[in-house]
């Protein structure tokens, strides 16, 4: 499969403050590749590196060493910053501070009119990506209107209306309501399966992580496990130690492991784990 | 209780006025007021005033929208109003003290008053039946020329537009801040006026960081939309002109074309 992102030896440096300061490294070193059509799940906890690792995808933060190519392109060459934007669309943490417009529909165009689109063709484009994240019914409608969820399928839309190949989602869903949560998720997975965008999504709640078709932990600025959703969660102890969580049913069974109870370890849904457990109680 | 504040005072409604094109209603707009100011003869403003009264009924916007309107600057009309009538030197018809009223000074005190007036009430009407957004394509429009002068049109326009997005999202965060304040025994209420200025500082504060957060935040947010300015942008909803545009504009010019006349060959009853 073709690779989308990839990032060799990316090593990046926030600047010194003050002249006696030194900088901080926040990337050390990471290779990175995310397929076409993949949907990849990146974790860590608070400032591991994630977020930075995200804002190299589409050049908003240039490496200090080392290289980041999207579909080929280098993020280092000014005059695709364009190009790369438009192919690879970011999404951020708060749905307030992205939108740009008093009018929902007027937002979703922004991406569109800023790369100077028909008219026409903007319109089209509009009430496709509204169509997409099911918030047509708004489209008239102020975003301070909406709920957070809402809101941040709008940005959602926005950026899809620009018809990118990937989308970088910066925990899209950390100031959002259990509802909200869900909504972005079912809409992000659905552009992942039906429209075949890739999907990267940084995020430190598991069961969000587990749906991935691959999950990477980033701890203190390398990437510490990666591989799917089962590989990863099974070395429990490993990601406890850098502070992040497992999915409650594969502690669960990690638990039940130590006391010496035969149950696999890469159990990751509840389904998964009451038919073990059911099992295991019928041969009692 | 903030949550009261409308922004401009646009009244929803299909009206023929709402339907107009902004960049004409402002177009028309200066033009009434500076006929305003060009008239000086009593048919004249009847004329002016029926035209303005119309114009309100056309767009249905109710009378009480219109004197809310008008009220706050009433205080500005009496001041003004007493400035012409002491001041103004002229054949004096009333005398005590030194206190004198001349006849211009009357005229001219009736004359100021009955132009602010109806200034305000024609800009509102403006106001009343274009959407803020409305307004702002029509103001980036129309400004478009001097971008030759290298005046920053769309730059402009943005500000507009950015501030008119975030105005509900900071009025809401400075609820809740206050809320925040007052949780901690923060007092807005008593005090004189000092005193309740000083309070405010631990509202302001909060409320800059978060607006420059906020900023920052939304100025990555377009950049990673490929925002790079006004050049080669195009627009979703281009401003077109039509049928009742021409209308209404040809209505309205007659109107003060036929006010203007009044004023040149009619002459003053008084």
């Amino acid at each position: 499969m073709e690779q989308i992102i990839k990032t060799e030896e990316l090593v990046f440096d926030y600047p010194a403050q003050t002249p006696e300061e030194k900088g901080v490294q926040v990337l050390k070193s990471v290779d990175f590749t995310v397929k076409k059509g993949e949907f990849v799940a990146v974790l860590g906890h608070n400032g591991s590196g994630k977020s930075t690792l995200a804002k190299h995808f589409n050049a908003v933060l240039k490496p200090t060493s080392g290289k980041v190519l999207v579909e080929g392109i280098d993020t280092a060459d000014e005059t695709k910053l364009l190009e790369i934007r438009q192919r690879v669309g970011m999404v951020f943490q708060n749905p307030d501070n992205q939108i740009v417009a008093t009018i929902v529909e007027e937002d979703v165009a922004f991406g569109l009119e800023n790369l100077g689109v028909e008219p026409k063709e903007i319109r089209r484009r509009v009430d496709e990506a509204l169509r997409k994240v099911d918030m047509v019914e708004y489209y008239r409608h102020s975003p301070h209107q909406l709920s957070g969820g809402q809101k941040q399928r709008v940005a959602i839309a926005g950026i899809i209306a620009m018809r990118p190949d990937c989308i970088v989602l910066d925990e899209p869903t950390a100031m959002l309501d259990p509802r909200g949560r869900r909504e972005v998720l079912s809409t992000v997975r659905e552009l992942n399966r039906e429209n075949g965008i890739t999907v990267i999504l940084i995020t430190h709640y598991m069961d969000e992580a587990v749906k991935a078709d691959r999950v990477v932990v980033v701890d203190e600025g390398k990437i510490l496990l990666e591989g799917t959703p089962k590989e990863v969660f099974r070395n429990v102890e490993l990601l406890k130690n850098v502070g992040l969580d497992v999915p409650q049913v594969t502690e669960l069974a990690y638990e039940l492991r130590k006391e010496g109870i035969d149950i696999p370890d890469d159990i990751l849904t509840e389904e998964e784990c009451t038919a073990y457990l059911s099992k295991l109680l019928e041969e009692l | 209780m903030l949550k009261d504040i409308t922004i401009g005072q646009y009244f929803p409604g299909s009206s023929f006025l709402h339907r107009l094109d902004p960049r004409i209603k402002i177009i028309l707009t200066i033009a009434y007021i500076v006929m305003l100011f060009v008239v000086s003869n009593a048919v004249g403003f009847l004329v002016g005033i029926g035209l303005l009264a119309v114009c309100y009924a056309v767009s249905k916007i109710p009378a009480k929208m219109m004197f809310k309107g008008i009220k706050p600057i009433i205080p500005i009309v009496i001041f003004t109003g007493i400035l012409n009538l002491f001041f103004v030197s002229g054949t004096p018809i009333f005398e005590w003290g030194f206190f004198k009223i001349t006849y211009e000074g009357l005229r001219l005190a009736v004359i100021m008053a009955i132009r602010i007036l109806a200034l305000i009430a024609g800009a509102s009407l403006l106001t009343y039946t274009t959407s803020p957004i409305e307004l702002t394509d029509a103001i980036e429009s129309l400004l478009k020329p001097l971008k030759a002068l290298r005046f920053p049109v769309h730059e402009l326009a943005m500000m507009m537009t950015i501030a008119l997005r975030f105005i509900p999202t900071l009025i809401e965060e400075t609820d809740k801040i206050m809320s925040a304040q007052k949780a901690r025994g923060a007092d807005f209420e008593s005090g004189n006026l000092l005193h309740r200025a000083k309070a405010l500082v631990p509202i302001l504060i909060p409320l800059f960081i978060s607006a420059f957060r906020r900023a920052d935040d939304l100025a990555m947010a377009m950049e990673c939309r490929c925002y790079h300015g006004g050049e080669g942008r195009t627009r979703m909803k281009q401003l077109r002109l039509g049928a009742i545009d021409l209308y209404g504009s040809l209505i309205v010019t007659a109107c003060i074309a036929a006010v203007v006349c009044i004023n040149l060959f009619v002459p003053a009853p008084f």
